[in-house]
């Protein structure tokens, strides 16, 4: 099964509560009123895209409609996929790499949205396309948080560095970072304890993460990723704000589409902050997990079948 | 976009109003339109806030504004109400069965807190002088048996596992045989996170069901779960039958209405909820707060509670009296800011404010801890006359405070400065207090 089947596989449960609906909508329709935005306003609601962007949304459709872009029900479908495709293109970038030396990842998140098992995926994936994968256990919070990233490891093939739980994270990445270097790894993935976002502690905790690796290696992190749970309603848009402010996020990893949570959040994630999504999370395999592709994505969304 | 205070915004819907004596058609229509953005940005589900406004538009038209209040506080008062109610009473409780143990069952979604949730049930338990076992049943999440082995090492609560090895079934009978001859009246099973729509995984739940007939089987909510709530909450009770819900991670800024959505849904009460990754930190659920945090009023009610507890009633008091005379000295600050530190870190307390929720925009309230450290340091190295009458302080006193304090006189002047605002507030404050019942005291750096 190739990917974009997987990921239409994973997002099926995504596409028959979304799209469905807006067929249903669509058939249901011989015009567009009032009435008919209503309910296309409650579909998107439900699917998290949030009060916001929703009424963004639903104005663009009203300007659509007016410039008689959109004249039927039937052409509103392209015309989401392509407005909600346009959100989540605009400004991507490639994943970054270093120009040489270690690329160094760093992954954070509050609790239990997955970073653990996203980096044991990440890692697989980098192993998987032949570069020299270390992974640092930087969650030294967490009971058996290391031992999980150490299972991991195993599993992909993989070195882990790590301390003893309770030790400073900065040290372990200081650590991590040393090694890198030392054996020529190609790829470094830093773990991070999950952390409440308010909590300017933890906040600050992570900052100096930041600043040990960016000391050793001056353009590194490369990438520091925001994994969010596609479960997560609203609040992933204060996650990512605050997160952005303290780490300057470079991307999102969307976990758990492969449940009926519709993660309608990245769009208005994307439209208020302009942080793209780069990776995502489809099931719980190894290989589930696959750079981010909006055109593919939105296609998946609105596909008919 | 960032939540702004519903209270804000309906006082400003309202502010045409004032002075009407019914609440109109238009104005509850318009009135909702708030409320309905406010519990869909609180991640209320859909259909659960538009049943929600229906009945409470129907119970405000045409309301007489009672004359204490502005008809935008009315319409608050109407919605909080039916909120409350909506949530159900307190019932943080467990079934105690009469025949020990009683099991009691964790299921949920996959990093809700399952793990952690039955630690903290643990040491719930273990305060009233309960001994509980906890069952290590999820055998899918590499380390998760010894995540909750180290749990259990802290908490000094046995451990049962059999590895990954074993099939939950298997560990969930082994373990009720093991709680019986050591004695152990609670069994704590924590069950493997799932996707609600995986039918294996969920058939597996249904057989460690049938085989050690759970007393309790409590679904693990994550307080910043989005619209999905309800699909999850709905799979989970209709397999396995739901008790109780506990609703964690509440410790942070999400404004939690998932616990609306699923107590609609499941009609099961919310019995605890998480506060924290402190394993005391399982505190019974309040459906009055929830209903204030939801609309995004602060949770007002909790930091009246906890200010009571901890303020030393009888120096409020003297306070009071002191500030009616205008007599507040830089000394009764500093016993202010102490007492107010005993409520917790500021943050908290903060966050508990309403219109604070959104601490960025806090800019010029200083919330740092070490900051609080200085003024503390500032106003005890100064005399006591000093701290009684500001006005002595002249350039060489300033001077030697700040190098008594470890600071600068800019910090000092600062200070002073502060105190000057606070005192001018507090007084605004005095006039304002008379129309409240509640509220004795106050804090005055906080506004």
């Amino acid at each position: 099964m190739g990917f974009f089947d997987r990921l239409k596989d994973g997002l099926s449960k995504t596409r028959k509560g979304f799209t469905e609906k807006i067929e249903q909508l669509i058939t249901g329709y011989a015009t567009i009123d009032e009435e008919f935005l209503e309910e296309l306003e409650a579909v998107l609601l439900m699917a998290d895209v949030g009060v916001h962007t929703t009424m963004q949304l639903i104005e663009d459709i009203r300007g659509a409609i007016k410039a008689k872009k959109i004249n039927s029900p039937e052409e509103l479908r392209p015309f989401l996929a392509v407005r909600i495709g346009k959100i989540l293109n605009e400004g991507m970038v490639p994943l970054a790499r270093a120009t040489e030396g270690p690329t160094v990842i760093v992954v954070v998140g509050v609790n239990g949205v997955g970073k653990t098992t996203t980096i044991g995926k990440l890692g697989h994936y980098y192993h998987d396309q032949g570069n020299k994968v270390l992974l640092a256990a930087g969650d030294t919070f967490r009971a058996a948080a290391i031992d999980q990233l150490e299972i991991w490891g195993q599993r992909i093939d993989v070195d882990v560095i790590c301390q003893s739980e309770g030790s400073d994270p900065a040290a372990v990445a200081y650590d991590a970072v040393q090694a890198a270097k030392a054996r020529k790894a190609d790829i470094l993935i830093i773990d991070t304890a999950g952390r409440i976002h308010t909590k300017s502690n933890l906040m600050e905790e992570l900052k100096k993460i930041h600043r040990v690796i960016s000391r050793e290696i001056p353009e590194a992190p490369h990438e520091v990723l925001l994994v969010l749970d596609a479960t997560t309603g609203q609040n992933a848009i204060s996650q990512a704000k605050l997160f952005k402010e303290a780490v300057n996020v470079t991307g999102v990893v969307l976990t758990k589409l492969d449940g009926t949570a519709k993660g309608g959040v990245v769009v208005a994630i994307k439209a208020d902050l302009g942080l793209p999504v780069k990776w995502i999370g489809v099931g719980e395999g190894a290989d589930d997990l696959r750079p981010f592709d909006p055109a593919e994505f939105a296609e998946a969304l609105f596909s008919k079948n | 976009m960032v939540f702004e205070g519903l209270a804000d915004k309906l006082q400003q819907t309202f502010k045409k109003l004032r002075g009407r004596g019914k609440l109109s058609e238009t104005d509850v229509n318009e009135a909702m339109r708030e409320v309905r953005v406010a519990l869909l940005e609180a991640d209320v589900n859909f259909k659960v806030a538009k049943d929600f406004i229906a009945k409470v538009k129907e119970r405000a038209i045409g309301q007489e504004v009672l004359g204490s209040l502005s008809p935008a506080q009315h319409v608050i008062k109407i919605v909080n109400d039916e909120l409350t109610a909506l949530m159900g009473g307190t019932q943080s409780r467990i079934t105690v069965s009469s025949r020990p143990p009683t099991v009691v069952m964790m299921v949920g979604l996959q990093g809700a807190g399952k793990t952690t949730t039955a630690g903290k049930l643990a040491k719930y338990l273990v305060k009233q002088n309960k001994k509980p076992l906890l069952v290590a049943a999820d055998i899918y999440r590499p380390a998760a048996i010894k995540q909750l082995e180290v749990l259990g090492q802290q908490l000094e609560v046995p451990v049962f596992s059999l590895g990954d090895k074993e099939s939950p079934v298997v560990i969930a009978k082994k373990a009720m045989e093991h709680a019986q001859a050591y004695a152990r009246d609670f069994v704590i099973i924590d069950t493997a996170g799932r996707l609600h729509i995986n039918e294996e995984l969920m058939g597996e739940l249904k057989a460690v069901k049938q085989a050690v007939k759970p007393h309790e089987i409590l679904l693990v909510v994550d307080a910043m779960t989005g619209q999905d709530a309800v699909t999850v909450a709905e799979a989970f009770n209709k397999d396995l039958g739901l008790d109780g819900v506990i609703l964690t991670k509440l410790d942070g800024d999400a404004r939690g209405g998932a616990a609306l959505s699923v107590k609609k849904v499941t009609g099961c009460p919310i019995k605890f909820t998480g506060q924290g990754e402190k394993l005391d930190a399982l505190e019974p659920f309040h459906p009055d707060r929830m209903a204030s945090r939801i609309l995004g009023m602060g949770d007002v009610l909790s930091l009246i509670e906890k200010a009571e507890s901890t303020i030393d009633f009888e120096k409020a008091q003297a306070l009071e009296k002191k500030l009616r005379k205008e007599e507040f000295t830089l000394e009764d600050f500093l016993d202010q800011l102490q007492q107010v530190r005993k409520l917790g870190p500021l943050e908290n307390i903060l966050g508990m404010l309403p219109g604070m929720g959104d601490l960025k925009k806090l800019k010029d309230v200083q919330i740092d801890e070490k900051q609080v450290k200085r003024v503390e340091a500032i106003i005890q190295s100064m005399t006591t006359q000093e701290r009684r009458d500001p006005s002595l302080l002249n350039g060489s006193r300033r001077k030697r405070i700040a190098l008594g304090s470890g600071t600068k006189v800019q910090d000092v002047n600062r200070l002073l400065k502060q105190f000057d605002d606070a005192k001018k507030m507090m007084k605004r404050f005095q006039g304002m207090s008379k129309h409240k019942k509640k509220g004795g005291f106050k804090l005055p750096f906080m506004q």
